[in-house]
């Protein structure tokens, strides 16, 4: 893996998922979520769990979504049947490291496999309230590269702040 | 947030009759009438955990699931009390209290896990799985030094406080009490007919946690599930795509004495007819036209010998047992101050379940937990309750759905499992 990984391809695709990390999170930050589904292949499993379950192996979500439909749900049923207190939340991303790249097609780079890891941490802020770290955590990513744009094929979303303060409404 | 990130309206910001120094007397109208003293009222709040979690009642402390192998082990809680779970090596259970004899230090900070015996970290006190002190490093000081415990030190007096541990198909209790009735009784046969359609006979596979701090006071959930009312109108998850409608098959079951509960609910099986245009126009958040993507996440596999393809039971004082269709879990309140529980959910489906089946539960849900599409909206709700009657001059809840009975009901529309919840509380808290 890691010494078989090109560097210089390494880099660039760390850059290439940075910017991808920007318009993900910023559609989540201005909580355009009918435009979330998009960052995902048709089959993507998406997952939001405590690292607590995460180390021990098991598979309960806190959001659990096989399929670009069930993220698509998951957004309509935030965007029109919840109902949580109005706030706010802003998402950083850093720390970007690429595990492995798996060409699959002839052309170099060009349709492929990325696994890599993201640390990401999760503000939010109530109206009425201080902003606080809700969440600190890390992304597992699993990108396919299709047609030369990065689509998620799998997200683990793995948070150290186990105890959640009252709830997680948006998706990281 | 979390209760400590309170700004607007901390403790003191508001002086009226409810910060006083004051009598805790009942409103006159008797049940119709909650005071918001006993979700408010550190008194109150102390009185509680003395007579209800630390008096005479089952705590739920484990699954025997999550501790299968000898030397297994879970840290837990009673009431807001600390304490440890161990399953021994000849496969007895145990429970006692997370906190050394010797100086008081919780020594137990592992979640789950396995050991031999427990270390207290700071003198290196141990102790066996049952909680019997086994060795004090030094106790008979350093020859030539002195030093030591006392001649009359006997390790026997000095072990851990055990509690009494009760199992029941595969779910742990524990109790302070020592005359604490059968469990069976404590439980008693209304309940214990749905508790058993969750438990009896099948071996459960754990899925998962979720822990989140609520902050508002720990009755309020219990509340919420004996007020099938809410179910169909803070939901519209629910109504709008068919899992619960006002007028179709549900019921509030209640013990005797009132404490516990069973709110359970029939999958209608066709939603649009199922719902009249007056039930439609009731309910505002029904909308005809959303649809799910997948629809999965709907389905009911009819997988247990019962006719409510719901439950969810409220086991006084800390356990709640969710059947949501086909997710499964239970869920363990700790109390946390008058403003603030901690609540502990573990997910589970069973061993014997397929593939395809643990992953129509993991789907399913997302229904449930601090994310979940009805989980969400409850914790929402149970805070801004607590905001409330934090904040507000007026004094009282009204609880007048379906008259003055109390317990049981067969209507949707009613507050009677909340008033008989009440009935029960007022006369052990003798107010």
């Amino acid at each position: 893996m890691g010494e078989r990984l090109d560097q210089k391809l390494a880099r660039e695709m760390r850059f290439e998922i940075e910017e991808f990390h920007t318009e993900y999170c910023s559609i989540l930050d201005r909580g355009a979520l009918d435009e979330w589904p998009e960052f995902f292949a048709e089959d993507a499993l998406y997952r939001i769990t405590s690292r607590e379950n995460a180390d021990a192996g098991l598979r309960a979500g806190l959001v659990y979504a096989e399929g670009r439909s069930m993220i698509r749900d998951r957004a309509f049923t935030i965007l029109n049947t919840q109902m949580f207190a109005p706030r706010y939340i802003q998402i950083f991303t850093s720390n970007v490291k690429v595990f492995d790249i798996i060409e699959l097609g002839f052309q170099k780079n060009d349709e492929a496999l990325i696994k890599s890891k993201t640390n990401y941490l999760l503000l939010q802020t109530l109206v009425d309230a201080p902003t606080t770290i809700h969440q600190s955590g890390r992304y597992y990513d699993t990108f396919v590269r299709k047609e030369g744009r990065l689509l998620i094929q799998e997200r683990q979303c793995i948070y150290d702040s186990v105890l959640i303060a009252n709830d997680l409404v948006y998706p990281v | 947030m979390f209760s400590t990130d309170v700004v607007i309206g901390q403790d003191g910001a508001l002086l009226t009759e409810k910060s006083k120094k004051m009598e805790f007397k009942w409103p006159e109208m008797g049940l119709t009438e909650i005071p918001d003293w006993i979700y408010t009222s550190p008194d109150i709040y102390q009185l509680e955990i003395e007579k209800i979690f630390h008096g005479d009642t089952w705590n739920f402390v484990a699954l025997e699931a999550e501790i299968p192998k000898p030397g297994d082990f879970k840290r837990s809680f009673v009431g807001p009390t600390p304490v440890v779970v161990t399953r021994n090596v000849d496969g007895s259970l145990h429970v006692f209290e997370n906190r050394c004899a010797h100086r008081g230090v919780e020594f137990c900070r592992q979640n789950l896990g396995n050991t031999k015996e427990f270390i207290c970290p700071y003198h290196s006190w141990s102790y066996d799985l049952t909680g019997n002190l086994q060795g004090v490093p030094f106790k008979r000081g350093i020859k030539g030094e002195g030093g030591g415990m006392p001649r009359d030190f006997d390790n026997k007096n000095h072990g851990l406080r055990k509690l009494k541990v009760s199992v029941i198909h595969g779910v742990i209790f524990a109790s302070f009490s020592v005359n604490i009735e059968d469990i069976r009784n404590y439980i008693s046969s209304e309940i214990l007919e749905e508790f058993e359609v969750v438990f009896k006979g099948r071996e459960l596979d754990i899925h998962g946690y979720y822990r989140n701090e609520l902050p508002g006071n720990w009755k309020l959930y219990h509340e919420n599930l004996k007020d099938p009312y809410h179910a169909t109108l803070l939901h519209s998850f629910l109504v709008t795509f068919g899992l619960m409608v006002a007028g179709s098959k549900n019921a509030m079951i209640a013990d005797p004495l009132g404490r516990h509960g069973t709110l359970a609910s029939a999958k209608p099986d066709n939603v649009a007819s199922a719902l009249d245009d007056n039930t439609k126009h009731e309910i505002r958040n029904f909308r005809e036209d959303f649809k799910l993507s997948d629809e999965r996440i709907l389905d009911y596999i009819r997988e247990f010998d019962s006719p409510w393809s719901v439950t969810m039971q409220t086991i006084w004082p800390n356990l709640i047992v969710q059947r949501e269709l086909n997710t499964l879990g239970i869920r363990q309140i700790i109390p946390n101050g008058p403003h603030s529980q901690i609540m502990i959910w573990t997910m589970f489906g069973y061993k014997d379940d397929s593939e395809d089946m643990t992953r129509h539960r993991l789907r399913q849900a997302n229904l449930m937990g601090p994310s979940g599409y009805l989980g969400v909206e409850d914790n929402e709700a149970i805070k801004f309750l607590q905001e409330g009657v934090r904040r507000s001059t007026s004094e009282v809840g009204v609880l007048k759905l379906d008259g003055s009975n109390t317990g049981s009901s067969n209507s949707v529309i009613s507050e009677s499992g909340i008033r008989g919840m009440y009935k029960y509380y007022r006369n052990l808290m003798g107010f």
